[in-house]
């Protein structure tokens, strides 16, 4: 984990309300598990202080990348940087997935909208190809689907108003890859990034199939680096359970340690 | 020049240190910067047992600030020995630890307890968390009870004891005087402020506890004049702290009546402030032909009427 003053190198719309942010750290990128998000202070935001967590989308040489949506305050005004302007980074933090080893399950990955950003890596740097089934509202939410195709990933894709792919959730043809699977008994391990409640559903089908599954929990978050327990999720531990830090122990958590409501 | 500073007996290689609850137990910071640099390190509140804390959302950002309601979640006396001492024992600088509890007798208890461990800088009462149902507040806005904490927690240890003001009072005087009576060696000027944020699009509390504590840039002028009164009506040395982002602010807290400074939620978002904020007091002196930075706690000069 570096804190460093880094240069964009550019900064350009992907789809729609989607933005790519190529940032020059040579000291960060060597440092990029999947999985893992840079703490993000948008320099030229005054009043509203706090940095934005982002998922590492790509590395490449020097550089490495981030996909984000403009939802705020925050991103609009980062929307709107150039090349050559700087943004304070922490990076990189929190613990990443597990990278598959060649031989092991097969990885299917499944990702909610810019959840789709956190996947990249890990696909890129598992010797075992796998499917990637993404979903999202419409065709402009369902991202970077031809640069996972071009590392030899299978995508399977679901939209909910129907204008790509199949019409409905993802965690449909994820259901059905499932079943699928079973007939062939097949080993498979789920990776899955996007909205709380896609996450939880792929946890239940991952616990259903009795398959292992990774998942990157989004938190509001504070400082980033564990210090002011802001981004806690309730986790098995023991007999009982404790708060984890999104940021320090996860965002990647094992679904079957993951309590979705806190226990009473 | 001497940057150096005395808190009770606590001595501070120079003025500035960070507020409770924004920097962890230290180590979580230790790999962005030397912790040795600052002039103390102030861990997050501890009670005698462990504390899960509230549900979230905990923090809200708003204009020039940000609310918390993290609930003081925390490993309790023994889990921090257990698990945050060791590292923070082998510091340079001193630790100074937040404490607090449900009654007069558990302030007390982990006063006992902090006394007992050796090697301990200094003790904060926190008796002015916003965000807990029991403790807290309760015994930092009526001067019968602080008093009460305050003396328990003198007759517990002979550990430096810092009794961090609530701001959330019509008259800070009397509530310092209560504090320094009572046998305090220090005040912390000052905890959060009680507050509110709504998000318009769902109208439901943007946090899960629907009050939290306002911090950052926002407070500074409301805590400068709380350190300047509390400075007014008692002897012993303040800790002033609310929204520093830079020396600039860190020096108007000193004239106000500080003797001391603390980086709080700045904290969260430039780790490397509290370093910047001794580089640039030191820099302001140096500029200024100031040899004591104890010459600048409460040079405010009030025009005569």
């Amino acid at each position: 984990m570096l804190e460093q003053t880094v240069t964009i190198v550019s900064n350009e719309r992907d789809t729609d309300s989607y933005f790519r942010l190529v940032l020059r750290a040579p000291q960060i990128a060597p440092l990029i598990q999947p999985g893992q998000f840079a703490h993000v202070r948008i320099l030229p935001l005054k009043d509203a202080l706090l940095r934005r967590p982002f998922s590492i989308f790509q590395v490449a040489g020097d550089t490495f990348s981030i996909l984000y949506k403009t939802v705020g305050k925050g991103t609009d005004v980062l929307a709107r940087m150039r090349a050559g302007e700087e943004v304070s980074v922490i990076a990189p933090l929190g613990h990443g997935f597990t990278v598959p080893k060649a031989g092991e399950e097969v990885p299917l990955l499944i990702a909610g909208g810019y959840g789709m950003a956190a996947m990249f890596l890990l696909a890129q740097r598992s010797p075992q190809k796998g499917i990637v089934f993404v979903g999202g509202r419409r065709r402009v939410d369902i991202l970077c689907e031809q640069e996972f195709a071009a590392i030899g990933w299978e995508v399977r894709v679901a939209t909910e108003d129907g204008s790509h792919g199949e019409k409905g959730l993802v965690t449909q043809p994820l259901l059905a890859e499932l079943r699928n699977l079973k007939l062939k008994t097949q080993n498979s391990k789920l990776f899955a990034c996007g909205p709380t409640p896609m996450l939880k559903a792929v946890g239940k089908l991952a616990e259903e199939f009795y398959l292992p599954a990774e998942l990157s929990m989004d938190e509001h978050m504070c400082c980033g680096v564990g210090t002011c327990l802001a981004c806690v999720i309730p986790v098995k531990a023991g007999a009982g359970w404790e708060y984890q830090r999104t940021c320090t122990e996860g965002p990647v958590f094992d679904a079957r340690n993951i309590l979705w409501e806190i226990p009473k | 020049m001497n940057l150096s500073v005395q808190i009770g007996k606590l001595r501070m290689q120079n003025p500035v240190t960070v507020a409770s609850g924004t920097f962890g137990y230290g180590a979580e910071y230790a790999r962005l910067i030397d912790l040795n640099l600052l002039g103390a390190v102030t861990v997050k509140g501890i009670r005698l047992n462990p504390v899960p804390g509230n549900p979230t959302p905990r923090t809200a950002e708003v204009t020039s600030g940000m609310l918390n309601a993290i609930g003081l979640q925390g490993p309790g006396v023994d889990g921090f020995i257990k698990k945050y001492w060791p590292f923070l024992r082998e510091l340079k600088v001193p630790t100074i630890i937040n404490i607090w509890g449900t009654t007069v007798e558990e302030y007390a208890e982990v006063a006992r307890r902090f006394d007992a461990l050796g090697g301990v800088g200094a003790l904060e009462l926190n008796v002015s968390c916003p965000n807990i149902k029991e403790g807290g507040a309760q015994f930092g806005t009526d001067c019968k009870l602080l008093s009460q904490v305050v003396t328990a927690c003198r007759a517990a240890t002979t550990l430096p004891l810092i009794t961090k003001m609530s701001p959330n009072v019509p008259n800070i005087a009397p509530l310092a005087k209560a504090a320094e009576d009572a046998g305090s060696d220090a005040l912390a000027v000052t905890n959060s402020f009680p507050a509110m944020a709504i998000d318009i699009h769902t109208r439901k509390p943007k946090l899960a506890n629907i009050t939290g504590g306002l911090t950052g840039p926002a407070i500074k002028p409301i805590a400068i004049k709380l350190v300047w009164e509390a400075a007014k009506a008692v002897k012993i040395p303040i800790i002033g702290m609310g929204g520093i982002q830079n020396a600039d602010d860190a020096i108007e807290f000193l004239m106000a009546g500080a003797t001391a400074v603390a980086v709080g939620t700045a904290n969260f978002y430039e780790p490397q402030t509290a370093l910047q904020v001794i580089a640039g007091i030191r820099d302001f002196m140096a500029k200024k032909n100031i040899p004591d930075v104890r010459e600048i706690t409460g040079s405010v000069q009030i025009p005569k009427k």
